[in-house]
């Protein structure tokens, strides 16, 4: 019973990592309808950037803010540079595009910090929570943080006149246009805000799993799996399904047998799948009915 | 025409091979090909790109490597043209690079392939064409086959040794001890289980939780929260450095102190042990036959101290905590040895014959004492390795040099 | 108030749909066979490494041809193509390794055990939209590379340390030419065959339904199409595709293990499937011909940043052509046709 509560424990210390990835990928996701591969590997890129601040002296706090703000003006830029040429390409020629930006933030990263670890600091200390190591101050603080971003986001989504019109160009860009949204700048904002959440996630990630270009490869994997199996229109489905996929991920690992430690990711991606089947749009998704 | 009448030529091939030089000098030295007076071609193959672009250091340092000798002056008088191409890890991708090298850019020969499962793909090939594939980058077991695949020779003391080495210490200081191992979902991880298994012999039940974790694992928090509720006390951790470094933190984190055994992927001061934490490090017992770059006791080191300079000379911006950079160098100048011990007899079965000849070579970066020794029957120049115990701020080694079990 | 949404018609947006910009049918046919002849030609003049890269290109375009006819022609997105082409070059691997099975017999047999997967693959499949199906058949190409490794199954696959395969010889009464040739005119024939006979299906009625389905799936269900059936039965076929060309790769490079087969592996795959041109069955060729090369030419120009570089040619070539080669094809043939109708007008735009 108590390995079952640890791993318990440990899968939703690992959950509140892709919960928080999830989330970008949500906000990304209603901002311009569709995913960006490269948003991993922008978080990471936002994270070497906030390391390198502080290696140079600054300090956290202000390093996080100044990472924030320049991981924000990135995604605005990266719209208007990378994604406006291709707006009207077919959607898969816009993942070639993600595709390529991929490469480009993974390489580069490699090339200008190396492959060695880096330690980043946590802004919550690593004091364990209720004394028996089960949780620690900054899997604790990362949770607490993820849900402060979900109820902002969903504020913001859903109660402002802003988040509306965010909403609305995604959804309908030409309608949205003729009631006067300015649907381009709506797109650059959604890619802004993603860009920053994504920092943030980073910035959370990286004292649990280390600093290296390669960081968020398998965590984007997982928190995709998680935005989805939240359902793709649903701030709160991301956060959850992330945590599940955490916990499911270590249940299926630890308790079954024979199989289990080596398909660990295998067995989670399926029972997702499973999930799927029985409701396409994910646990919390809303299922758009479409008239001919 | 060239390709109907190529397997003739092939069959007159030796012959054919030393006419095949462009510049044939009057002198009528003996020439493989990619071979001339003035210029020796060799090739490599790495992972510059993709999921395991964090070994690329390796090749890099052997390109940079091979500048400071031709900077040097080259190998009796001869420069190094090293050709070096990225196969990503990639096993298909390492056939379409060798055959590059070899048919096309026509080298010497291929020096340091990384990557079991690439050096795989290429084995039979290279021993067909038979083009030496020297010093692989790698430490499976298989490498060390003269009689099999007499062109290709390994280089590093074998994972599977180094497994039993860890099997044989755990007996000796804890007989009765319950065992975890961490290891990675792949050819090496594998191998260093089999090692520590083999190694135990009939006490391979001590051994309670096998934990596998692939690459693209965020931690693996679970595995270790796992050995400690199984009730193990000894922990062989096989892990690279991220998840390694992950491992020792997350154990002092839960108040686990096992016997902790680190396998030599993962035991750097400054890649691993700093980023976990030096005092969760104490007391970690590892093995090692190349000296670590970020262990403050080789300050001094006439060894460190040139491989420091070649750093600071040849990649200035080159992370001097990354391991790699040491492997790579030490590679090349071991290859570097071979072309010197040819002289001028520069043919590929030569190449062969003197790789097969090394007697107690050593490299600046090697463990003092650690020498490269091969034979026409051992074609495994290293084997040696020695155990240290970490006490918070350097490795100290203890006991003697043990000679790896196998191979 | 509800209106199609984008995604809906995403896929479908894939695909430019006119249909004026096509040659006169005698002057493609002779295009294709002036390229047939050059291929033929090719292994006379050329080395025994160019050989194999352009086999390798082949294999790489019929692959991508499996992917073209499930996400380009079908709408259906697929991230999972790398388990198909790793699980047809694991079946011809092992036949000829553990069973000594003879290398031809090889492929269709590939092409059966993909077929079958895929069709599995494909039911639960229909329940899936977008990037829902994306998860799925993500998941697909990452427990790939598991279970090869998984070693309940290492008897069979070898497991980590993967299967060796002997390149095939040609046989006794062609020994003038050797071994990569003969994969050359093998692959070429195979390669041939099989996109002649998906240049047909797409023609026929059975195309039209898929492409329908694609387009308007809830307009093609009223029509009386079954999309549920085509649907799958696309899928298995796609994988049949990928899966044959899988088990060709087993025979060039001769060697198989599971990090030949990962996701990155299907996302090179769609790359290739984009700059060929989504829909367009001569582009596969294209798309095989930039996935083998344009790796090797970011490598040369800078081996640390060689990722930055391959993502630099990749943007280039989406600005410069965001439908694909073929679509840049198109565009052209189209200009040209107008300007050749309005000489005065047409091209001055």
């Amino acid at each position: 019973m108590e390995l079952l509560l640890q791993q318990v424990m440990a899968g939703l210390a690992n959950g509140a990592i892709y919960a928080c990835v999830a989330l970008a990928v949500v906000m990304i996701y209603q901002a311009i309808d569709h995913l960006n591969f490269a948003q991993g590997e922008m978080a990471m890129f936002s994270t070497f950037i906030a390391w390198q601040l502080m290696t140079w002296g600054v300090p956290y706090w202000v390093a996080f803010a100044i990472t924030i703000v320049l991981s924000f003006i990135a995604g605005v830029l990266i719209d208007r540079v990378l994604f406006r040429p291709v707006q009207n390409a077919p959607i898969l020629s816009q993942i070639v595009a993600f595709i390529a930006l991929f490469s480009i933030l993974n390489s580069s990263a490699g090339q200008i910090w190396d492959y060695t670890i880096k330690s980043f600091p946590t802004p919550f200390g690593t004091a364990p929570l209720f004394g028996s190591g089960m949780i620690d101050a900054h899997e604790a603080g990362m949770i607490g943080i993820t849900l402060i971003l979900l109820g902002f986001l969903y504020a913001f989504f859903r109660g402002t006149r802003l988040g509306l019109a965010m909403r609305a160009a995604a959804a309908n860009p030409v309608s949205a246009r003729l009631v006067g949204i300015r649907v381009g700048w709506m797109t650059a904002l959604g890619w802004g805000m993603a860009a920053a959440l994504g920092a943030i996630a980073g910035m959370l990630i990286a004292p649990v799993v280390f600093l290296e270009p390669n960081m968020m490869i398998g965590v984007l994997l997982y928190g995709f799996a998680g935005a989805v199996l939240g359902g793709l229109t649903s701030p709160l489905g991301a956060v959850v399904g992330g945590f599940a996929v955490g916990v499911l991920e270590n249940l299926a690992g630890t308790f079954i047998p024979y199989v289990g430690r080596e398909l660990k990711l295998t067995l989670a991606l399926i029972m997702i799948v499973i999930v799927l089947m029985f409701r396409p749009n994910g646990l919390f998704g809303r299922m758009v009915v479409s008239r001919v | 025409m060239k390709q109907l009448t190529r397997r003739t030529i092939l069959a007159a091939a030796p012959a054919a091979l030393t006419l095949s030089v462009p510049f044939v000098s009057a002198r009528a030295k003996d020439y493989g090909p990619g071979v001339t007076d003035k210029e020796i071609k060799l090739g490599n193959t790495g992972p510059y790109s993709g999921p395991a672009s964090g070994y690329s250091p390796v090749p890099k340092s052997q390109v940079a490597y091979w500048k400071m000798i031709n900077d040097q002056g080259g190998i009796n008088g001869r420069m190094i043209n090293f050709i070096s191409y990225d196969d990503a890890y990639t096993p298909p991708k390492t056939v379409e690079m060798a055959r590059k090298l070899v048919e096309d850019d026509k080298v010497f020969f291929i020096a340091s392939p990384l990557g079991t499962p690439c050096n795989s793909a290429i084995w039979h090939y290279m021993n067909e064409k038979k083009v030496p594939q020297l010093f692989v980058a790698t430490g499976a077991t298989k490498w060390d086959d003269p009689k099999g695949h007499p062109w290709t020779i390994g280089w590093q003391p074998n994972y599977q040794s180094e497994g039993r080495i860890y099997a044989a210490y755990i007996l000796k200081e804890k007989p009765g001890g319950k065992i975890g191992v961490l290891y990675q979902n792949d050819d090496f991880g594998k191998d260093y289980l089999k090692g520590v298994k083999d190694g135990l012999g009939d006490k391979a039940s001590m051994v309670i939780v096998e934990a596998s974790y692939e690459t693209t694992d965020p931690t693996v928090d679970s595995q270790v929260v796992d050995m400690k509720a199984k009730g193990c006390d000894v922990f062989v951790n096989c892990g690279i450095p991220k998840f390694a470094a992950q491992a020792i933190r997350k154990a002092a984190e839960i108040q686990w102190t096992p016997l902790h055994v680190l396998s030599s992927i993962g035991n750097s001061v400054g890649a691993t042990l700093k980023p976990a934490g030096l005092d969760n490090a104490k007391d970690l017992v590892s093995d090692f036959y190349l000296k670590d770059a970020s262990d403050p006791k080789w300050k001094d080191d006439a060894g460190f101290k040139e491989w420091s300079a070649f750093m600071d000379k040849y990649i200035p911006d080159g992370d001097k905590l990354d391991q790699g950079f040491v492997a790579g160098a030490s590679l090349a100048a071991m290859a570097a040895q071979v072309l010197k011990q040819c002289g001028d007899e520069l043919t590929r079965e030569n190449v062969m014959k003197q790789a097969a000849n090394l007697h107690d070579i050593t490299v600046p970066m090697l463990l003092p004492g650690i020498k490269a020794d091969t034979s026409a029957t051992d074609f495994a120049p290293l084997k040696q390795v020695q155990m240290a115990k970490f006490d918070g701020q350097r490795w100290n080694l203890f006991g003697d040099l043990i000679r790896g079990a196998i191979g | 108030m509800t209106t199609l949404r984008d995604e809906d018609i995403a896929v479908s947006a894939a695909v430019p749909t006119q249909r004026a910009a096509r040659l006169r049918p005698t002057l493609r046919h002779a295009i294709v066979a002036v390229f047939v002849a050059i291929a033929f030609a090719i292994p006379f003049v050329a080395s025994s490494f160019v050989m194999f890269q352009l086999s390798e290109v082949l294999i790489y375009g019929l692959a991508i041809l499996g992917l073209n006819l499930l996400t380009g022609f079908n709408g259906q997105f697929s991230l999972g193509h790398s388990a198909f082409y790793g699980l047809g070059a694991y079946t011809a691997a092992i036949l000829m390794h553990n069973y000594e099975v003879n290398y031809l017999w090889t492929l269709p047999a590939a092409g059966v055990v993909c077929f079958g997967v895929g069709f599995l693959f494909g039911l639960p499949a229909l329940r899936l939209q977008n990037l829902y199906l994306a998860l799925a058949t993500f998941a697909l190409a990452t427990a790939m590379p598991q279970i090869l490794k998984f070693h309940a199954l290492e008897n069979w696959t070898g497991g980590v340390q993967g299967l060796v395969v002997d390149q095939p010889d040609p046989p006794d009464f062609l020994s003038m030419i050797d071994g990569d040739q003969w994969l050359y005119y093998v692959t070429l024939v195979v390669v041939l065959l099989m996109f002649a006979a998906a240049a047909t299906l797409v023609r026929s009625r059975t195309g039209r339904a898929i492409m329908a389905i694609r387009d308007n799936p809830i307009a093609a269900a009223a029509m009386g199409i079954n999309t549920s059936l085509y649907k799958t039965l696309t899928f298995g076929v796609s994988a049949l595709y990928t899966g044959v060309a899988g088990a060709l790769s087993a025979l060039a490079v001769a060697f198989v293990a599971p990090d030949s087969f990962t996701i990155f592996l299907s996302i090179s795959l769609l790359v290739g499937l984009v700059i060929g041109g989504v829909g367009s069955i001569p582009g596969c060729l294209f798309g095989g011909l930039f996935v083998l090369y344009v790796p090797n030419i970011a490598n040369s120009l800078s081996n640390g940043l060689a990722g930055a570089i391959y993502g630099v040619i990749l943007l280039i070539v989406i600005f410069v052509m965001p439908a694909g080669a073929a679509g840049f094809v198109r565009a052209v043939i189209a200009r040209l046709s107008r300007w050749r109708q309005n000489p005065t007008e047409g091209g001055y735009r």
